[in-house]
C-alpha cells in the first residue's frame, strides 16, 4: 500500500522529474524538499545544527512549489546549507517556513533550476499530488 | 503523439509539421533529421514540445528543430524561434537556463605523438586548474564592482585582467560580449551565486576534453582556423554557472504574471514570455546579456588557465606548447539580428536553446580571416566519441535561422543511464581505449556515457546533408576532465 506521502523519481531524457504526493499543501511541499535532497544525495553533517526562517508569497500554489524548492536550493549554493525538518504554515497566501538542517557534507548532482514544465498540483483521494521537472 | 503521417517530408533530411495541425499554432515546425532519427526523437516529447514552442507570440517563418534535438522541460532542447520586433516576445525558457552554454576550441602545434607520454598529467594538471565538479568554487572570487563589470563587459574584461589575448576576443562570437547588459536588472541573489564560481566548469554535461584532430574534410577551412591532422586541441563546455541559472530562474517567476498582464495565452507554463518592447522584456534582455557575457569570461580565463596547464605539462618536452584560438560559440542564446523572411529582411530575436550560430560566408560580424569560409561551429560529441568542427553555409541562413545542431543529443534518461551502466567500468573502458579520464563523480560519469547520446556523426551527417553546415574536421578524445 502505497504511504500517504512521498516521492519517487520518473525517467526524464535529459534532466529529472520527481513525483510527490501528499495529504495536504505544507505536506507536499516537505516530500518534494525531500525528494529534491534525495535526487542530490545529499548528506548532511551531523552538527552544527542551524535554522531558517522565510516567507513565501505566492498567487497559486504550483508558483509556491517552484520557489520554495528555488529557495531551499539557494540556500544549499550560498550557505551549504540542507534540510531535513519543516515545520510550514500556509496563511492566506502566504507560506511560513521554518526548517532546520546541517551544513552538507557532501552531494553528488547539483540542479540548476526548478522549472514550471507540466507543473500542476492535482488533488487525489488522498490528497495531492504533483510532478517536478528540475533542469540538471 | 507525433507520428509519420503527420509530417510532411520535404526531402530525406527535412520534415514539416505544418500550421494546420494544431489550432493554437502560429507557424509550422520544421525538423532537419533522417527518417531513423527521426525515429528516435519520436521515443520523447521533443516533437510535442516544438509544437508548444510554435505558439509564441510574434513568431515569423518556422521553429526550427535540430537532428539533436531532445525533450526539455518547455521549449525542447535542440530548437530555434525567431520572434519579429518590435512586440514579438522574448522567453527565458526558450533560451535555457544555463545562458551562453557553450563551447570554446583551442588548437595547438603539439603532434599526439609528441605530447602522448604526457597525458597522464596533462589531465591531472587541467583537472587542478579548471576546477570542476559539484560545489566548486574558482580561484577568482568577485566583488560587486567587478561583478558588475563582468556582467557590461565579458571577454574584454578578461582581457583587462590579463586573461585573454586581443587575438581570444577576435575569435569568440560577438567578440566575447553582447552589449546592452545592464547589472541593475540582476538580482543580488544572482550575484551572490555568481561571484566566485568564474573560471569553474561546474558538472552535469559540461567538461574539458584534449582532442586530437582526426581526420580532415576542407583543408583550407582547417589551415585558416590552424587545424593539423593528428595535433591536440582542447575543446571547453560550459556555461553561466549558477548565475545564469538564477537570472533565468527569476524571469521565469516574473513572467508568469507578465504573460498575465499581457494576455499570453500559453500550453506550458515554462514558455512564459514578454513582448521585447515591454519594460519586463527589455529587463530580462539586459539581463540575459549580463549572463551571457558573465559565459564568455568564464570560458576565456578556464582557456587561460588550460593553457598554463599545458605550460606546465609540456613547456621543455615539446618545441611549442601554446594554445592559440579557434574560434568560441554560444549554443544557449537570445540574439537580436536580421534575417530573410518571405523575401523580406526582418529584424528579430532569435532564440536557440541547444543549437549553434552558423552564419555562412560573408558575414560582416567574423574575423576577416573566416569571411571567405564562414563561421566556425564546434560540435562537442558524447564523452569517448567523435566531436566536429563545422562552418556555417548560405543554406543555414535561408532555412534556419543561421543555426545549426550543438551536440549528440540525448537519447536516454540519466536515470536509466546509471542504472545500466557503471561508472568505475565505463571509466576503465575509456582508459583501455587510450582516454585519460578525471572525474569527480563516477555515477556522473555514467550519465554522460556514449550509449546515453545519439550519435554524433549521424546528427552531423544530417545537418551537413541538409545543407545548414559543412564540415571541417573531426576530432577524436584523448583525456576527459568532467565533474
Amino acid at each position: 500500500m502505497q504511504p500517504s506521502a512521498g516521492y519517487q523519481e520518473i525517467e526524464h531524457t535529459a534532466d529529472w522529474e520527481l513525483h510527490v504526493w501528499a495529504p495536504d499543501l505544507p505536506a507536499l511541499l516537505e516530500q518534494a524538499a525531500r525528494g529534491t535532497y534525495a535526487l542530490m544525495a545529499a548528506c548532511l553533517q551531523s552538527s552544527p545544527r542551524q535554522s531558517r526562517r522565510f516567507e513565501i508569497d505566492y498567487q497559486d500554489r504550483e508558483s509556491l512549489l517552484v520557489s520554495f524548492l528555488a529557495e531551499l536550493l539557494l540556500l544549499y549554493e550560498l550557505e551549504n546549507l540542507g534540510f531535513d525538518t519543516f515545520n510550514l504554515q500556509i496563511e492566506g497566501e502566504r507560506l511560513i517556513a521554518n526548517v532546520s538542517g546541517a551544513p552538507l557534507e557532501s552531494i553528488a548532482k547539483e540542479i540548476k533550476a526548478v522549472t514550471y514544465h507540466n507543473l500542476v498540483i492535482r488533488e487525489t483521494a488522498l490528497g495531492l499530488e504533483a510532478n517536478v521537472v528540475f533542469d540538471v | 503523439m507525433v507520428d509519420f503521417n503527420d509530417l510532411k517530408e520535404i526531402n530525406r533530411f527535412e520534415w514539416e509539421i505544418p500550421q494546420s495541425f494544431r489550432s493554437d499554432m502560429r507557424v509550422p515546425v520544421r525538423i532537419f533529421a533522417t527518417r531513423q532519427l527521426l525515429s528516435e526523437i519520436m521515443g520523447d516529447k521533443s516533437l510535442e514540445q516544438a509544437i508548444n514552442a510554435a505558439t509564441l507570440p510574434g513568431l515569423v517563418g518556422h521553429v526550427v528543430v535540430m537532428p539533436d534535438m531532445h525533450q526539455g522541460y518547455g521549449f525542447p532542447i535542440g530548437g530555434v524561434a525567431a520572434t519579429q520586433l518590435p512586440d514579438g516576445v522574448i522567453s527565458p525558457g526558450a533560451i535555457g537556463y544555463d545562458i551562453n552554454c557553450g563551447v570554446r576550441l583551442l588548437a595547438s602545434q603539439i603532434p599526439f605523438e609528441a605530447a602522448s607520454p604526457y597525458l597522464s598529467d596533462l589531465a591531472s594538471a587541467l583537472n587542478h586548474f579548471c576546477p570542476s565538479g559539484v560545489g566548486t568554487k574558482g580561484h577568482i572570487r568577485l566583488n560587486d564592482k567587478e561583478l558588475d563589470q563582468v556582467c557590461r563587459e565579458g571577454s574584454r574584461w578578461a582581457l583587462k585582467n590579463g586573461y585573454a589575448s586581443e587575438a581570444d576576443l577576435r575569435r569568440t562570437e560577438e567578440g566575447g560580449v553582447l552589449e546592452g547588459a545592464d547589472p541593475s536588472q540582476i538580482s543580488h541573489h544572482a550575484k551572490e551565486r555568481g561571484r566566485s564560481q568564474i573560471g569553474t566548469l561546474g558538472a552535469g554535461n559540461h567538461f574539458i576534453e584534449v582532442d586530437l584532430v582526426d581526420q580532415i574534410f576542407d583543408p583550407q577551412a582547417a589551415q585558416v582556423m590552424g587545424l593539423q591532422e593528428n595535433h591536440l586541441v582542447v575543446m571547453i563546455h560550459c556555461g553561466s554557472r549558477g548565475f545564469g541559472h538564477q537570472i533565468c530562474t527569476d524571469y521565469v517567476k516574473d513572467f508568469q504574471s507578465a504573460v498575465r498582464r499581457y494576455d499570453i495565452h500559453l500550453p506550458d507554463r515554462e514558455l512564459v514570455c514578454a513582448p521585447l518592447d515591454s519594460p519586463e522584456g527589455k529587463a530580462y534582455l539586459a539581463a540575459m546579456r549580463g549572463a551571457a557575457n558573465y559565459a564568455f569570461a568564464n570560458r576565456q580565463v578556464l582557456a587561460h588557465y588550460a593553457r598554463k596547464a599545458f605550460e606546465q605539462t609540456l613547456a621543455g618536452k615539446v618545441s611549442n606548447w601554446h594554445l592559440h584560438q579557434v574560434y568560441d560559440i554560444a549554443h544557449n542564446m537570445g540574439k537580436i539580428e536580421n534575417h530573410t523572411v518571405a523575401g523580406k529582411t526582418l529584424r528579430v530575436c532569435v532564440h536557440r536553446k541547444g543549437a549553434t550560430r552558423a552564419f555562412g560566408p560573408g558575414f560582416e560580424g567574423l574575423p576577416e580571416e573566416f569571411r571567405p569560409i564562414g563561421q566556425p561551429v564546434l560540435v562537442p560529441g558524447s564523452m569517448g566519441t567523435a566531436s566536429w568542427v563545422l562552418v556555417g553555409t548560405q543554406g543555414s541562413m535561408e532555412r534556419s535561422f543561421g543555426s545549426t545542431c550543438h551536440g549528440a543529443g540525448r537519447r536516454m534518461s540519466r536515470s536509466q543511464a546509471k542504472k545500466s551502466i557503471w561508472g568505475e567500468e565505463l571509466r576503465s573502458e575509456l582508459e583501455r581505449r587510450g582516454i585519460q579520464v578525471r572525474t569527480g563523480s563516477l555515477p556522473g560519469l555514467a550519465e554522460e556515457a556514449p550509449q546515453a547520446y545519439k550519435d554524433v556523426d549521424a546528427v552531423v551527417d544530417t545537418v551537413v546533408n541538409a545543407g545548414i553546415a559543412h564540415k571541417v574536421a573531426r576530432l577524436k578524445p584523448v583525456a576527459v576532465i568532467k565533474g
